[in-house]
């Protein structure tokens, strides 16, 4: 399973950090085509990440860092050229800003697919995610979903969200508890990753941390970054400890060795083992295995 | 193609290279400034060469401001500037 703790936002006008930024080791790099780009710059910085992605593709892909890019809305004169431009370049996946209904999604699919048979790639390559930005994509969000096989995840937009729902962002972030429940129980019922929104003040270690344990807890994958110094913050905080790791191979090898023996059930450490937490076993060692925590046989 | 108009892409910052793109009368005109023009000054007129043959520019003045940029770079700038000259929105992504 691909983690997605880390999404870190890359302006795609800036060929510099386009060139290192799998190198700060990202579960992925989300390329922005949309806010960050000023309207006069779309076509440089459309062409720019274009080519680059072409050409760079292989190392990101060595270094198992997950290629995304936020292109412009379809209602804008750029969302079809980046489109164009995204889905020949083969960039993993789109990312759909303010989706608000599946309809959003069924037109991005309806070109991805008509310029995948153009240019001769694989029909369901290309993947998206969409971010949900208002009240009616929160609302709308299970059916959004469930909507499209191509669908890999689901992000909240937090400035937008809290702005369509005509408040303000604060330190304890209560207006973004509804959006962030319903798009985590929306993501979960699917079976796709739901990512969390950004959080803006990059010199507040405190109260990232304090986020991400929070938004953690209530069952998301991960956070979008929009600073490379966030990345280990984030992964920390996903990383298993060691009690955990210790219990979950224990676990493992219990099932392991059930099944081994044609056992239906088994019990670890006088607990009764079943599906969920051996999937929760198994999660947790993900984690640990993406931290380079050594386990098992590398002790 | 044509180029009607003046036009510029990229930026003077670190790893990305500033183009201006001008009509010209007849073949190419190259003005070149780079931090690297001793050691890549001839791959950097070789990428120069190509886009224009790839995109069909036969006449051009052309000025470089190169900081460091990976050809790839240089590439797009110049796709972005040309495309920006002949007042075209018809891009080719191949």
């Amino acid at each position: 399973m691909k983690l997605r703790r880390s999404m870190l936002f890359v302006p795609a006008n800036n060929p510099g950090i386009i060139r290192d930024s799998y190198l700060y080791k990202p579960d992925s790099v989300m390329f922005d085509l949309e806010d960050s780009i000023a309207i006069t710059e779309k076509d440089s910085a459309r062409c720019l990440l274009f080519n680059m992605i072409k050409k760079l593709k292989p190392l990101y892909k060595e270094a198992g860092v997950e290629t995304v890019v936020r292109i412009n809305s379809l209602d804008t004169e750029f969302g079809i050229q980046d489109l164009e431009a995204m889905v020949r370049a083969e960039i993993e996946v789109i990312r759909i800003p303010k989706t608000d209904t599946p309809e959003d999604v069924y037109e991005v699919e309806k070109h991805i697919e008509r310029i995948e048979r153009e240019a001769g790639i694989e029909i369901g390559k290309t993947k998206i995610i969409v971010a949900i930005e208002s009240p009616l994509g929160a609302l709308n969000a299970l059916s959004i979903a469930k909507c499209s096989p191509r669908l890999i995840g689901m992000a909240i937009g937090g400035e937008d969200y809290v702005t369509n729902l005509k408040t303000t962002r604060s330190t304890d972030g209560v207006e973004m508890m509804m959006g962030r429940a319903m798009i985590v129980m929306a993501a979960r019922s699917a079976g796709i990753a739901a990512v969390d929104s950004v959080y803006s003040d990059v010199n507040n270690d405190e109260g990232f941390i304090k986020e991400a344990q929070m938004i953690k807890q209530m069952g998301f994958d991960g956070k979008s970054l929009i600073h490379p110094r966030q990345i280990e913050l984030v992964h920390k905080v996903y990383t298993p400890d060691e009690k955990n790791i210790k219990k979950s191979l224990r676990i493992i090898k219990a099932t392991e060795e059930a099944m081994a023996e044609g056992k239906g059930v088994f019990t670890v450490d006088g607990k009764m083992i079943d599906k969920p937490i051996i999937e929760r076993a198994q999660h947790v060692l993900e984690l640990a295995k993406a931290a380079g925590i050594k386990m098992g046989g590398d002790e | 193609m044509e180029l009607k108009v003046r036009a510029v892409a990229g930026t003077l910052e670190s790893s990305d290279i500033y183009v201006v793109m001008e009509p010209g009368a007849s073949g190419i005109e190259l003005e070149l400034k780079s931090t690297v023009a001793d050691q890549y000054g001839d791959d950097i007129r070789k990428v120069v060469d190509e886009t224009l043959n790839e995109m069909g520019v036969k006449a051009a003045k052309i000025t470089l401001d190169d900081k460091g940029a990976l050809d790839v770079v240089i590439k797009s700038r110049l796709q972005t500037a040309i495309m920006r000259a002949a007042q075209s929105k018809e891009f080719k992504w191949e």
